[in-house]
C-alpha cells in the first residue's frame, strides 16, 4: 500500500443521516470478482435515474464536485452491509476522506484497510463543515489533524496501529503474519480444539 | 476481589493470541470462518498474488447464496439467465474452492442455503466459537453464545491467511428483555422493537448481550432473528447466553462434537454466561408483555411503529422527510391502509422453518389478494425438504405464494428476484434501505405472521385477527 501522509482538497457534502452501504454501492453491483472499477457504481441511483438518466441537481453531478476528494455526510455513515465494494468505489471516484460525527464499525474498518481516511468530528465543525461546501480542508494522518481554512485545527481519532500503517504504507496482512509463532503456540495450547 | 466478566468478555479472551496495547491491536484466533461467492473473490486473489495458502480451510465453510438463482438449478446453463456477472462469481467460488481445499456446499449440495442458516443447521455454529464471515449479518450465531460479526473482503483474506483477525476489544451492552412476547408477536417485533428504541446507531461500537426472562422463553430460531438484526442497531455483534434450549438444538447435528467431546463441550458451554456482578458498559431494558406486531415505515431499520399506530412526525429532520417521500407514506396514521404490491418470506432474519410455519398458519386455507405476488424463499435446501414433508409448499401455493429453492434472494435482489420500481414490499427481510430490494423499491419490514397477514388483506395487515 502506497503511504498516506497528507492531502488536501475541496469537500462536497452528502446531509443525509444513516447514509448506508447500499445506497452508497447498490448490490446489483457486486457481482465482480475484481475490486477496480467500481467507481462508477458509486451512488448509482442517487446519480442515476432508473432510465439511467443523470440526476442534475444530486451533488456528485453538479460541477462544483469535480475534483474534491472529501466526502462530508449526515451521521452514521456506512451502516448496513458489510461490503468492501463501499470504500473501494468511494476510492474508485476519487474521495480520499469521508467525514461525519459517526461512522458505522464495519465501513470505518473497511476503509482504513483501503486507504480512505474516515474522520469523526465533534457536532460543532460537522455543522460548520455541511453549512460550508466546497471549502478546501488540509488532513494530515500523521498527526491526525484536520484544518480548516481559517487556519483553525481539529484533531480526530483514529486508531494509533491504524494510522501507523497508513503513514508507513504498511500491509496489515504482512504484519499478522509476522505473528506466526504465537499464532501456532495458541494453536497448540489452547484448552480446546474447535 | 475480581469483578465479574461478561459472556462475550469470556469469549474474547479465550481467543486472545497477542493481546492487545496502546499501539496494536488484539491479534484475535477465529473458529469458524464462514464464506460465500460475493465478498470472497477479491480475498483470493490477493493470496493468489502473494502465493499464500488457505491456512486452515478445516476451519472454513463455503457456500453460494447470494447471487444464486430460487428457480431450480440443473445445469451452469440456468445460471447466465440470472446475469453473467453472477454466473461466473458463481464458477470463480467453485473454482477458488477446489483450489484452496476448502469445503463448498455448492448446488450439488442438499446443505446448501443461506450462509447463517446453514451454520447452525449443520452444528458448525457453537457456543464460545469465533465466528466471522464477509457479512454483516454473521451476528445470527450469536444465538449460540458465539462471538460472531461481520467482516469485509480484505480481513477475509486475513483469515484464511493466519485463522486471525487484528481487533480491538468492543464494548458491551446489555438488553434485558423481561415478560414473555404476546400471541401474534415474535422475536422479530421484539428486535425491530428494539431498534426503533435505541436506533440504528445505538450499538454502535458494542456486543450486545440479550437476556432476561423474553430471552429464556425464546426458542433457538426466535432467538436468531434477535441477534441476526444486531447489526441493524450498528452493533458488532449480538450474543445469548447458551441453555439447555442450546445444547438440545446442537445435539446429534452433522459438524456437533461427538462422543466424549459432545460431553466435554457441553459442560464447557455451561460456563459460558455473564457472571451476575459482571458490569457492562451500558445497558437497557425491554418489556416484552407490552409488544405488539411491529413494521417499519421509512428507508432504515430503526424507522419502526406498531402496526396499528400513527406513522410519527419527525419532519424537521430533512433525513426523516427524505425517507417518507421515498417511502410515500404520510406521517399522522397508520400505514394499515396501504397498497401491498409484494410479500416476501425468507432472508437470513426470518427463512428458517418455524418461520415459514408462522405463515404458512395464516395462509392454511386462504387466498393471497389479487394483485399481490408473494415469494416463499425457504433459507436453506434442508429447510425447503423439511417443510415440504409438512406440506408448508403446499399451503403456499395454494394460496398463491410461489415457493422457491434457498438463497438470499429478495432481500437484496442480487440473483434476479426483485422488487420493482415503485411497488410497496412487505419483507420477512432485515433492511429497508432505498433500494434495497430493486431500483425505487419501497420496503415495509415485518414478521412472516404480519407479511402472510399483508398478503392475504393486499394490504399492511395486523396479524393478530388472522391467528387460529
Amino acid at each position: 500500500m502506497q503511504p498516506i501522509t497528507h492531502f488536501q482538497s475541496r469537500t462536497v457534502v452528502l446531509p443525509t443521516k444513516d447514509i448506508d452501504t447500499d445506497q452508497i454501492i447498490p448490490a446489483r453491483f457486486l457481482t465482480t470478482t475484481t475490486r477496480e472499477g467500481l467507481g462508477q457504481a458509486l451512488f448509482h441511483d442517487l446519480r442515476f435515474a432508473a432510465d439511467g438518466s443523470m440526476i442534475d441537481d444530486f451533488v456528485l453531478n453538479t460541477p462544483e464536485a469535480d475534483g474534491c476528494e472529501i466526502l462530508v455526510a449526515g451521521k452514521n455513515l456506512g451502516c448496513g452491509s458489510s461490503r468492501e465494494h463501499a470504500p473501494w468505489a468511494l476510492l474508485d471516484y476519487g474521495f480520499r476522506a469521508v467525514i461525519s460525527t459517526e461512522i458505522a464499525d464495519i465501513f470505518r474498518n473497511n476503509s482504513l484497510k483501503n486507504g480512505l481516511i474516515p474522520i469523526v468530528v465533534d457536532a460543532a465543525t460537522h455543522e460548520f463543515l455541511l453549512r460550508n461546501p466546497g471549502i478546501k480542508l488540509d488532513i494530515d494522518v500523521r498527526t491526525a489533524t484536520l484544518t480548516l481554512p481559517d487556519g483553525g485545527i481539529v484533531q480526530f481519532p483514529i486508531d494509533g496501529f491504524a494510522r501507523y500503517c497508513l503513514v508507513e504504507g504498511i500491509d496489515q496482512l504482512g504484519y499478522l503474519r509476522q505473528q506466526m509463532d504465537e499464532i501456532l503456540k495458541f494453536e497448540e495450547t489452547r484448552s480446546w480444539t474447535p | 476481589m475480581p469483578s465479574g466478566t461478561t459472556l462475550f468478555e469470556k469469549v474474547w479472551s479465550d481467543h486472545v493470541v497477542v493481546p492487545e496495547t496502546a499501539e496494536t491491536p488484539a491479534v484475535l484466533y477465529i473458529d469458524l470462518h464462514l464464506i460465500h461467492e460475493v465478498t470472497t473473490p477479491q480475498a483470493f486473489n490477493l493470496l493468489r498474488a502473494q502465493g499464500l495458502k488457505a491456512r486452515r480451510p478445516d476451519l472454513t465453510l463455503a457456500t453460494m447464496d447470494h447471487s444464486t438463482p430460487t428457480t431450480p438449478v440443473s445445469s451452469f446453463r440456468d445460471l447466465a439467465v440470472v446475469s453473467a456477472g453472477a454466473a461466473d462469481q458463481i464458477r470463480r467460488m467453485e473454482e477458488n474452492c477446489k483450489e484452496f481445499g476448502i469445503d463448498l456446499l455448492g448446488f450439488d449440495s442438499e446443505f446448501r442455503g443461506i450462509v447463517h442458516v446453514i451454520g447452525p443447521e449443520l452444528g458448525a455454529t457453537q457456543p464460545g466459537k469465533t465466528i466471522v464471515c464477509g457479512d454483516s449479518h454473521t451476528s445470527t450465531h450469536g444465538a449460540f453464545g458465539a462471538l460472531a460479526f461481520g467482516i469485509g473482503t480484505t480481513e477475509v483474506g486475513h483469515v484464511l491467511a493466519t485463522q486471525c483477525l487484528l481487533q480491538r476489544k468492543p464494548k458491551t451492552l446489555a438488553i434485558d428483555v423481561s415478560g414473555t412476547l404476546p400471541p401474534g408477536v415474535v422475536s422479530k417485533d421484539l428486535i425491530l422493537a428494539i431498534i426503533g428504541e435505541i436506533g440504528v446507531d445505538g450499538g454502535t461500537g458494542h456486543v450486545i448481550e440479550y437476556r432476561g426472562s423474553g430471552i429464556a422463553a425464546l426458542d433457538m430460531e426466535a432467538r436468531m432473528t434477535v441477534c441476526n438484526m444486531s447489526i441493524e442497531a450498528g452493533a458488532r455483534a449480538g450474543m445469548i447466553a447458551p441453555d439447555d434450549k442450546t445444547i438440545a438444538y446442537l445435539d446429534g447435528r452433522p459438524r456437533s462434537p461427538k462422543g466424549a467431546d459432545w460431553d466435554a463441550a457441553v459442560s464447557r458451554w455451561q460456563h459460558l454466561k455473564s457472571d451476575p456482578e459482571a458490569q457492562f458498559d451500558r445497558t437497557m431494558a425491554i418489556d416484552a408483555d407490552e409488544l405488539q406486531p411491529m413494521i417499519t415505515f421509512g428507508t432504515n431499520p430503526g424507522m419502526v411503529v406498531g402496526i396499528n399506530d400513527p406513522v410519527p412526525d419527525n419532519s424537521a429532520d430533512p433525513s426523516f422527510r427524505k425517507a417518507l417521500d421515498y417511502m410515500q407514506v404520510s406521517t399522522g396514521k397508520p400505514l394499515t391502509d396501504t397498497r401491498v404490491d409484494i410479500v416476501f418470506v425468507g432472508s437470513c432474519t426470518n427463512s428458517r422453518l418455524s418461520d415459514l410455519q408462522q405463515a404458512a398458519d395464516v395462509l392454511r386455507g386462504r387466498k393471497i389478494a389479487k394483485g399481490v405476488r408473494m415469494l416463499v424463499v425457504p433459507g436453506s435446501q434442508q429447510i425447503k425438504k423439511d417443510a415440504e414433508k409438512l406440506g408448508l409448499d403446499r399451503i403456499f401455493a395454494a394460496a398463491g405464494a410461489e415457493w422457491r429453492e434457498s438463497g438470499c434472494s429478495m432481500c437484496l435482489g442480487m440473483n434476479g428476484d426483485t422488487v420493482g420500481n415503485g411497488q410497496l414490499s412487505v419483507s420477512t427481510s432485515n433492511r429497508n434501505f432505498e433500494g434495497r430490494q430493486g431500483i425505487g423499491a419501497r420496503t415495509v419490514l415485518a414478521s412472516p405472521m404480519t407479511a402472510a397477514a399483508s398478503a392475504l388483506s393486499g394490504r399492511v395487515a395486523d396479524p393478530r385477527p388472522y391467528l387460529r
